[in-house]
């Protein structure tokens, strides 16, 4: 009985980590069709913040200092590529694509080049390490966090999208544009705001993520299919969607993998979700979005 | 007709030496080339190249980038001394970016294009055995410091790291003895785990050892709280571990996840040496054991001779271990080697290298001369909260290599 709570708890923050990585792009690809394949590198960025800030500032110091800074800092990143480059290929989707794998293999020598090619360690600080008793099972602080990180930030982001005037814009450019644009918002600066977030999330997964492994310039890859996965699953552009997704992922990938192996599980997910996708081709939650014109 | 055929002949190899021009161009402007002007082949002029390929970037850099150090500290060191042959040795940086065609392509580069004398290079037995074709075909010479999973000799490789009958086999004996017979393994998935857990379990079945279970996780990969759950749930006497990397990172950050220590899940490793046991963390892994033939600690006047002139080199943080010692005991087995033959040229080399000693850091090692691998002594080591490994059993003697484990009735099946 433990093991199956130890393994159900290992699922849901496998969960809350694939839905940390999914929520910005559930912004930028779900919302805003834009297929940034530069996604894994901003949530690089955020890694690597809190490497930066572990120096000057302690353990403790620079994961909590670097959940706002890392989130502007890829949500920065975000910004100028959307001005410099995305903006211009709105309705490309397959330009999009090259373009933002491109770019996303600048950001990975970039990074090697100011951090160095061998990967890095952030040291959690002492309060996160060990476990808690639950239910006569360990379960890791680690994790907790990223849990409570995970419904944190979807808190906020329901609250900005529910009840902030700038929330209700951005959902009124998406359900339809040319008409919120006759109803006067200013749709460009609707779409800044949207990629500044969803990138800005991606850096806060980031943060998560340096409490799990090491850290490198290919950080990101190794995780952006996962996030696309998810978003796909989930449903274009749907919260709630990519939430189910997200932990049915989870928990399948844990399960499995406890019953079976690591690979055998990968290959039942992967197959999992193409069978899924026969029946609903458009995600768990289907949403009236702006098409791909 | 026939002159269209020329024509079209003519069209086709433009193209070929264009296409290899451009490739030869891409691969020497590589970032971390370190080519000096000398050009033609290796002993012209008044050097000598030689060519160092390891991972300097990828998942695997938390291991090759000291390695590489250690070789370059040996060139340094024979060159201040007056190099070989009369001749200063130029080492040829080359990055396998933890990729295994990489390694391949770049041993190619630097035998045709650096035309170098030999190649130091490798971890992982994938990239080892991504680079081998490559050494056959063109009759270059790989000197190879990592401990592998035997079933190999190649004619073109060193293997100066151990054999499993000098690493694995004495840390099973040494669990055996021990009482330690319900074994779960864990390890990457690529080659070298694969093949030791193969070896693993022949040994296990034959001296009433039991193994519980067998998990394989990709290279780099981070997530083993499933692992942790069975390893809890199996209850194990100890854990084989063959991971390699940054996995490791992962794997003992989350077994601390669950409040696991030694004394609670005792895990054998074979792949973490004091640079890991630094960049995991000494406190994930305090009184966890370790395979390895040479520990930082190993105690005898060359070793003392190496650590100090490691720490004088690079910085007096850095910790030196078992494949970097390997590493440098391998150009210093090149140059004698060469020495005896005197000449560079790799036949000449191979028949002069039978039997050649050398008092290494580890202690005595010598090259066997039938299957290219040294004697070396098999030691098990204990790792402490410093992050130093303490020796807490040895062989006593230099163990014969033996890689397609010849002498073990048990493994009659494997290769």
């Amino acid at each position: 009985m433990s093991s199956y709570f130890s393994q159900f708890f290992t699922g849901i923050s496998l969960g809350a980590v694939l839905l940390l990585i999914a929520m910005g792009l559930t912004f930028t690809f779900g919302q805003m069709n834009v297929i940034n394949m530069a996604h894994g590198e901003l949530i690089m960025a955020g890694a690597y913040t809190v490497f930066m800030l572990q120096g000057p500032l302690g353990e403790t110091g620079s994961l909590l200092i670097a959940l706002p800074v890392a989130f502007v800092t890829a949500g920065a990143i975000g910004l100028v590529l959307e001005v410099v480059l995305i903006r211009r290929l709105y309705g490309r989707p397959l330009d999009t694509l090259l373009v933002t794998w491109g770019i996303s293999l600048m950001l990975q020598q970039l990074a090697r080049d100011l951090f160095g090619a061998p990967n890095v360690q952030v040291n959690a600080p002492d309060w996160l390490r060990g476990g808690v008793e639950v239910f006569g099972t360990v379960v890791a602080k680690s994790r907790l966090f990223t849990i409570a990180l995970a419904i944190a930030c979807l808190a906020m982001i329901w609250f900005f999208l529910n009840r902030l005037a700038q929330g209700r814009r951005m959902r009124a450019v998406m359900q339809n544009r040319p008409l919120a644009a006759c109803a006067g918002i200013p749709t460009d600066q609707v779409d800044r705001l949207t990629f500044f977030i969803g990138s800005g999330l991606a850096g806060v997964a980031g943060v998560a993520l340096t409490l799990l492994g090491s850290i490198g310039p290919t950080l990101g890859t190794n995780y952006i299919v996962d996030a696309f996965l998810v978003v796909v699953v989930g449903g274009l552009g749907h919260l709630r969607g990519a939430v189910i997704a997200a932990l049915a992922l989870g928990l399948m990938n844990s399960f499995v993998e406890y019953w079976t192996s690591g690979s055998i599980a990968k290959v039942v997910v992967f197959v999992g979700i193409v069978a899924f996708l026969q029946v609903r081709p458009q995600g768990i939650v289907v949403l009236r979005t702006r098409g791909l014109t | 007709m026939q002159r269209r055929q020329w024509r079209w002949l003519a069209i086709v190899l433009t193209a070929v030496a264009l296409v290899t021009a451009a490739c030869g161009d891409d691969s020497g402007g590589a970032a971390t080339t370190n080519e000096g002007g000398s050009a033609g082949t290796a002993a012209s002029g008044d050097t000598i190249k030689v060519g160092i390929l390891h991972s300097l970037s990828g998942t695997m850099s938390i291991s090759e980038v000291t390695v590489k150090n250690s070789e370059l500290m040996a060139i340094d060191e024979i060159n201040a001394a007056g190099g070989v042959l009369g001749k200063k040795i130029q080492p040829v940086i080359e990055d396998g970016a933890s990729d295994w065609p990489t390694f391949a392509e770049k041993a190619k580069k630097l035998i045709q294009v650096d035309k170098v004398a030999t190649v130091f290079g490798g971890w992982t037995s994938a990239s080892r055995k991504a680079m081998l074709p490559v050494f056959e075909e063109t009759k270059g010479l790989l000197w190879y410091p990592v401990q592998y999973e035997g079933l190999e000799a190649s004619p073109n490789i060193f293997y100066t790291g151990a054999t499993t009958n000098q690493q694995i086999i004495p840390a099973l004996d040494y669990l055996k003895a021990q009482g330690k017979t319900k074994i779960y393994l864990v390890g990457s998935d690529y080659v070298f785990p694969r093949t030791a857990n193969k070896e693993i379990k022949a040994y296990a079945a034959a001296n009433g050892m039991t193994i519980l279970g067998e998990e394989y996780k990709p290279l780099g990969d981070t997530e083993f709280e499933t692992i942790v759950n069975k390893l809890v749930a199996a209850k194990p006497d100890a854990v084989f571990n063959t991971l390699n990397g940054d996995s490791n990172v992962a794997f003992f950050k989350q077994l601390d996840g669950k409040n696991l220590k030694a004394k609670d899940m005792l895990t054998v490793s074979v792949s973490i040496a004091e640079e890991e046991v630094k960049s995991i963390g000494p406190k994930y892994l305090t009184d966890h054991l370790v395979a390895w033939n040479y520990y930082q600690t190993t105690d005898n006047p060359a070793n003392k001779k190496f650590v100090e002139a490691f720490k004088a080199k690079y910085g007096n943080d850095k910790v030196t271990s078992d494949p970097m010692e390997a590493g440098y005991t391998a150009v210093y087995l090149w140059k004698a080697s060469v020495e005896k033959a005197g000449s560079t040229d790799v036949e000449k080399v191979k028949a002069a290298s039978k039997g050649i000693t050398f008092e290494a850091p580890e202690g005595k090692v010598t090259i066997d001369g039938e299957n290219q691998h040294v004697y070396k002594t098999a030691r098990i080591g204990l790792i402490g909260s410093d992050g130093q490994i303490k020796e807490v059993w040895n062989s006593g003697s230099p163990v014969k290599p033996d890689p397609y484990l010849k002498g073990y009735p048990w493994a009659a099946g494997l290769s």
